[in-house]
């Protein structure tokens, strides 16, 4: 317990500078700084404005996409995925007649909600940000309170820039120890998923701490908020600081001049006060930790590259027994095996999770001077039209097509398949998305989730394969 | 947003853990064709790639093609923040979905809409599914007046729901117009937290 009842968490102090009203029954009415309109939930939420005839109450705080159903193939239109045209026709006319800021197919900033949102400036430390969408928490990696909400939800953010909310309970996880080559943000999360499951936050606000994140870059940082949600939790945050400051500085929405200093002072104050109090707590070491890969349809199921799949027999409780003994069926492995050696038919790199320049950035060191194996389908999708830039400035486009990877435009793509980008009935994909549920990317389709590096390394190889075997040789 | 008080109807054993918005609602499915969100329920459990029906499924099942509430596993509608899950199931004509837990989104937009999410205990809903498989008449009762389930060979349960959503699906009332008449208290916040962090209002 806490010797001093003043003191507060990250999620704590955010939460309290947003309340608007107590009310009797316990919730909160909480303010939203930001809110996040993209193609795939929005649409109901203007037909409910239209019957209550209201207008967006904030428009200068409202930002929309393109992302869930737009193509990803080159010279991509607003038409080039028929079954997705309505729905961003109705965007379109949704934020025309409601006057909002709209990052439609063919413009520079579109792209996956949650790598837009961060570097257009839109998500900043400290700031309340809800969007449409389960992946929200990646805005987390700012340091600000972000969250995925329902469509009836996302209706009463256009009215009312408000939710009623109860207040999360407060989990802490420590990373601490340092990562070994081969290593990155999404096997730490991965890691932390496996050990204590898709429930493990169920309720909560986690706060990532330890010195592994203060030592991480921020689109690492976002990596690790993004997965928040498969561990169960709504919201997933890092403390801001320099790195973030850094980050911010300069971009499109943040602050200048005066104001920028004023911000900087009152972000400063926000990181967890040494003795505040904590429900849940776990410290995880990173040294001993080695590239994860899933194996089966939950992202729980996933294992270290030098490890056995699991035996269902040694799982006690029915239920659970059963739905390992089923992933094993779908996903076509036995227990016992390792993943090594397994062969793939689809690599992705991509969506909301690992797409934005870094991740692209330690796939090509893997990829420079390689091929990928015959038979292998892969794909590369950044995250946003300006990661794409971006990593055409460097010359990774280049490394990518020479190794024969396609090279999309920004989308979510392969993550969900709702733009028509899916894998084929039987067809085994490792993917860097965030999801392995049954027929995620496709009826029927097959998924192994892992880090950017480790996707590289088995589109190369055609199977699965340790990424640390292929860094040595260099 | 639809009243729930008492509903008495089938209701369908599915005792997996973990049963995600993806699987209730599938984003890509085999009859993607389809656009009736209830036909699309469970529809890559439901229908093979031909679209022909997977007849031990328990919901193409009969009598549990009538259902009207669901027995599941732990962490019900993890994943995706889809409401479309939510509206999929009652399309079907599911108003009640009984469960150990359930993932926070799906519980909040279930009861955005009038499905109402009951929590009861492991091993009880275990027992309930069990003695759901073998009834002749696989009813359940929920009473959301007293907070009762109901279920064959006299299986019954007490439940908890926080006042105001019992309030909001008893009467039907929506949170929008709740939160709509503290439109004073957001005009005052707003006001104040301008001067406080004008950084956050861009003025476009
Ligand atoms: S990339 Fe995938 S997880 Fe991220 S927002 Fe898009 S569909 Fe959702």
């Amino acid at each position: 317990m806490s010797a001093n009842p003043q003191a507060k968490t990250l999620v704590e102090k955010i939460w309290e500078s947003h309340v608007i009203a107590e009310l009797s029954d316990g919730r909160t009415l909480l303010h939203v700084d930001r809110h996040f309109l993209h193609d795939g939930t929005s649409r109901q939420a203007f037909d409910g404005m239209r019957r209550m005839r209201r207008p967006v109450r904030n428009r200068d705080l409202t930002f929309a996409v393109v992302d869930h159903i737009v193509s990803t193939l080159p010279g991509r239109t607003g038409e080039s995925h028929p079954p997705g045209r309505e729905r961003i026709h109705a965007l379109r006319d949704n934020c025309r007649e409601f006057d909002l800021e709209l990052y439609d197919v063919d413009s520079p900033h579109q792209g996956i909600a949650h790598v837009v949102a961060p570097e257009r400036g839109i998500t900043l430390p400290g700031c309340t940000l809800a969007c449409g969408d389960s992946h929200t928490a990646t805005n987390g990696g700012l340091g600000a309170l972000a969250w995925g909400i329902g469509t009836t939800e996302v209706m009463h953010v256009m009215a009312a820039q408000a939710l009623l909310q109860r207040k999360p309970q407060q989990m802490r996880i420590s990373f601490s120890g340092s990562i070994g080559p081969g290593v990155f943000a999404k096997d730490l999360i991965l890691y932390f998923i496996a050990r204590h499951g898709v429930a493990a936050g169920s309720g909560c606000a986690v706060e990532y701490a330890g010195a592994a994140i203060r030592s991480a870059p921020i689109e690492a940082r976002m990596t690790i908020c993004n997965m928040s949600i498969e561990l169960g939790a709504r919201f997933g945050i890092v403390a801001p600081d320099e790195v973030t400051f850094d980050y911010v500085a300069g971009r499109p929405f943040a602050p200048t001049g005066m104001q920028w200093e004023r911000a900087v002072d009152a972000w400063r104050k926000l990181g967890t006060d040494l003795d505040a109090r904590f429900d849940r707590e776990f410290e995880i070491d990173c040294a001993g930790i080695a590239p994860q890969v899933t194996w089966g349809n939950s992202p729980q199921e996933a294992v270290g590259i030098d490890d056995a799949l699991p035996n269902p027999a040694d799982i006690p409780e029915p239920g659970r027994r059963q739905a390992v003994e089923r992933a094993y069926t779908y996903m076509d492995l036995e227990p016992g095996r390792k993943l090594e050696g397994v062969p793939i038919d689809f690599a992705f790199i991509g969506s909301c999770t690992n797409a934005r320049l870094s991740d692209l950035e330690a796939a090509a060191r893997v990829l420079r001077g390689r091929k990928v194996k015959d038979g292998v389908t892969a794909l590369a999708v950044p995250g946003s039209m300006a990661v794409k830039s971006a990593a055409e400035a460097a010359g990774l486009d280049k490394v990518f097509i020479e190794a024969g990877f396609e090279w999309r435009n920004a989308g979510c793509s392969m993550c969900v398949g709702s733009n028509g980008d899916l894998v084929p009935p039987g067809k085994r994909s490792i993917s860097t998305t965030n999801r392995n549920f049954e027929h995620r990317q496709g009826p029927h389709s097959r998924t192994h989730l892992a880090s950017p590096a480790s996707v590289a390394a088995a589109a190369v190889s055609g199977c699965i394969t340790d990424v640390r075997r292929l860094l040595d040789r260099r | 947003m639809e009243k729930f008080t008492v509903v008495t109807g089938i209701a369908a054993p599915m005792m997996m853990p973990n049963i995600n918005t993806d699987a209730i609602s599938p984003m890509a499915a085999g009859r993607s064709t389809a656009t009736d969100l209830g036909v699309m329920l469970f529809a890559n459990w439901r229908y093979r790639l031909d679209g022909s029906e997977i007849g031990d499924f328990v919901l193409n099942r009969e009598p549990f093609r009538r259902s009207k509430t669901i027995v599941a596993g732990e962490n019900f509608g993890c994943g995706s923040s889809r409401e479309r899950a939510v509206w999929a199931l009652m399309r079907f004509g599911i108003r009640c979905v009984i469960a150990p837990s359930f993932a926070d989104i799906f519980r909040e937009n279930a009861f955005q809409n009038g499905l109402l999410p009951v929590v009861v205990g492991t091993q009880e809903c275990a027992s309930l599914a069990a003695a759901l498989e073998c009834a002749q008449e696989p009813l359940v009762t929920v009473d959301l007046e007293r907070c009762v389930v109901q279920g064959p060979e006299g299986w019954t349960s007490s439940f908890v729901v926080p006042t105001e959503r019992r309030t909001a699906l008893l009467e039907g009332l929506d949170e929008i117009d709740v939160i709509l008449r503290m439109a004073k208290d957001i005009d005052a916040f707003q006001r104040r937290d301008r001067e406080q962090r004008p950084w956050i209002y861009l003025e476009r």
